[in-house]
């Protein structure tokens, strides 16, 4: 596209055509950057992306029950953040009305927002070090059983993409968001 | 200016800035004699060959120290600049503080692509090698973790050095494409107002930026201080947010995912908010506060002399440029203006300096920054008060350090 005697000047928009380098393209040189862009994005109409957001929005299909969830959190969770979820440093569970405390303690029951935030982190960035690994029924249980060691649902419960997002989490209206 | 307006010692022992041109002339630091004949063994025979890539001098000792440990191992850690043993206002690739949340993933780039997908005219997909066609700019800006000087928030003042204590702050110059090129190739819809950045390491880190930022200076980042980004630091690419806490300039950027709400991830809403006193707690608090601190003298020095010391350090704001640093001798009763470097920019570090004599008394020496917005760097006291007792994220408060009159250099909270 561009030969080593084409130039566009520095100020042309992308719809222009090519133009010959000029007297004026010498007065100007490109030192202080340009804006020719040369579209080189290539379609991807069917990309879905992993990211869930807190409503809800990008959960795949998939459900667990809080006893199905139990047997992957013990097997897959537990070692780091206790059979109760509260072992100390990363801890999951309890804290709940610490938060105006000068000890405060922030867990998913007592400080997350979102129940779906769970879903998203657990399936991108758990466990660690075999992080993707769990399938994604194996990530509602995982989300279910930290869900029921705060007491946010009970042990009789299932958990999936069509009800995370109407679980109501403690902290909800907790934050205050500077940029919206 | 003659000699005795330099020996006139102020309040603290702080010159006036003006008397920082003038003093080498008067020949304070004393003079040496040079022989004629060589007497070092370097000068009498061929040194090392040019290497492939150069490594600073063995005698310099420069190295990142560990910043504390993290329950999921020292690849969920960080390590912070040696800011003590620098000047100027760049920090080389080798030394920029790291933060991992699992480790440094190693990309193969012919293999990593950006896409750009949701609420978009078109779902487009770029690899490395497109984004090195596209026009890109060259800015200096400082980077700051939202963690950095967590251990001045602590309750106790811990003898560290000034890197170890406030060394998760680095500057750089970044190369990269303008964000906003690839968000109109893309097309955003009008009722967009939200960016879903997503890393491609182990912890896919992923926040959420305003689209009003996005538009504005945001680039991908593909080159730091004129070489490929380190591995390090996002490479292949990552996301550039100037003046705002460095865990949304997401590393190894993967994807970017336009919509109309926040994403509400884990990282903008468990981690990276800062609780109040009352319980609530600041989300999206992306700006990071007027701040600076001096790094010479500073923790772990030792003044083995009386006399002139030239008090130097780096002050940044997330606001703007920075407009002006005095420093106090006294423990902030007085205030003396420093002298700034002459093009001090935007979200940059900027580099202060003022000469101070030091008589071998002891001494608190502190520093305050203030930005183009009016903007003034708060006490410690001031800072905390913000928040939680709790909190640590966002802290910016003023850097104290005393000199004992045996010239020992510490950490202290006035």
């Amino acid at each position: 596209m561009f030969t080593y005697k084409t130039f566009v000047p520095r100020c042309a928009t992308t719809g222009m055509v090519l133009l010959a380098l000029s007297a004026s393209a010498i007065a100007q040189p490109l030192l202080d950057g340009h804006n020719i862009k040369p579209e080189l994005g290539r379609l991807v109409p069917d990309y879905q992306g992993t990211i869930v957001s807190g409503n809800g929005s990008g959960l795949p299909l998939g459900q667990a029950s809080v006893e199905q969830g139990e047997r992957v959190f013990n097997a897959r969770c537990a070692a780091c953040h206790g059979l109760d979820g509260k072992l100390a440093g990363n801890q999951l569970a309890g804290g709940i009305g610490t938060l105006a405390t000068a000890q405060p303690v922030k867990t998913v029951g007592s400080y997350w927002p979102y129940a779906p935030t769970l879903y998203d982190y657990i399936a991108r960035a758990m466990p660690y070090n075999e992080e993707k690994s769990l399938s994604v029924d194996e990530v509602y249980g995982a989300t279910a059983y930290v869900l029921y060691l705060n007491g946010i649902v009970k042990r009789s419960e299932v958990v999936s993409d069509s009800t995370l997002a109407d679980i109501q989490m403690p902290n909800r209206d907790g934050f205050i968001e500077l940029q919206q | 200016m003659d000699k005795d307006s330099i020996n006139q010692v102020i309040e603290g022992g702080l010159l006036p800035r003006r008397a920082l041109l003038k003093a080498s002339a008067l020949g304070l630091a004393g003079s040496f004699v040079v022989p004629v004949r060589a007497s070092q063994d370097w000068m009498t025979h061929a040194g090392e060959p040019q290497g492939e890539y150069g490594q600073p001098s063995p005698f310099a000792r420069l190295k990142r120290e560990q910043t504390g440990g993290h329950p999921l191992g020292q690849a969920a850690g960080s390590s912070s600049t040696p800011l003590q043993d620098l000047n100027g206002t760049i920090t080389p690739n080798s030394l920029h503080f790291e933060r991992h949340h699992s480790g440094i993933p190693a990309i193969d780039p012919a293999r990593h692509t950006l896409t750009i997908f949701g609420d978009v005219r078109r779902q487009l997909q770029f690899s490395y090698e497109d984004l090195l066609a596209y026009p890109m700019e060259t800015h200096q800006y400082f980077l700051e973790c939202s963690g950095n000087s967590f251990r001045n928030t602590l309750n106790a003042p811990l003898d560290l050095t000034a890197g170890s204590l406030n060394g998760l702050v680095s500057g750089a110059e970044w190369t990269g494409v303008p964000l906003h090129y690839l968000l109109d190739e893309a097309g955003i819809d009008s009722a967009a107002r939200w960016v879903i950045a997503e890393g491609a390491d182990a912890a896919g880190m992923t926040r959420s930026l305003p689209m009003k930022l996005a538009l504005d200076n945001v680039m991908v980042a593909l080159y730091q201080n004129g070489e490929p980004l380190r591995p390090a630091q996002g490479y292949p690419m990552r996301l550039f947010v100037p003046g705002s806490e460095g865990n949304i300039s997401v590393k190894w950027l993967h994807s970017l995912k336009v919509q109309g709400m926040p994403a509400y991830t884990r990282d903008e809403t468990a981690k990276y908010t800062e609780l109040l006193t009352d319980g609530k707690a600041e989300m999206f608090s992306l700006a990071m506060g007027v701040k600076s601190l001096i790094t010479s003298p500073s923790g772990k020095m030792t003044l083995n002399r009386k006399g002139i010391y030239e008090v130097t350090g780096l002050a940044w704001s997330g606001a703007g440029a920075i407009r002006g640093v005095e420093i106090s001798a006294d423990g902030g009763v007085n205030w003396e203006p420093a002298a700034l470097q002459s093009d001090a920019r935007p979200m940059a570090l900027t580099r202060f300096r003022l000469p101070w004599r030091w008589v071998g008394q002891s001494s608190i020496l502190q520093s305050r920054a203030t930005d183009t917005q009016g903007n003034i760097q708060p006490t410690r006291t001031v800072a905390l008060a913000r928040y939680s007792a709790a909190g640590f994220y966002h802290y910016n408060g003023i850097q104290s350090w005393h000199i004992s009159n045996a010239g020992v250099v510490k950490n202290v909270y006035v």
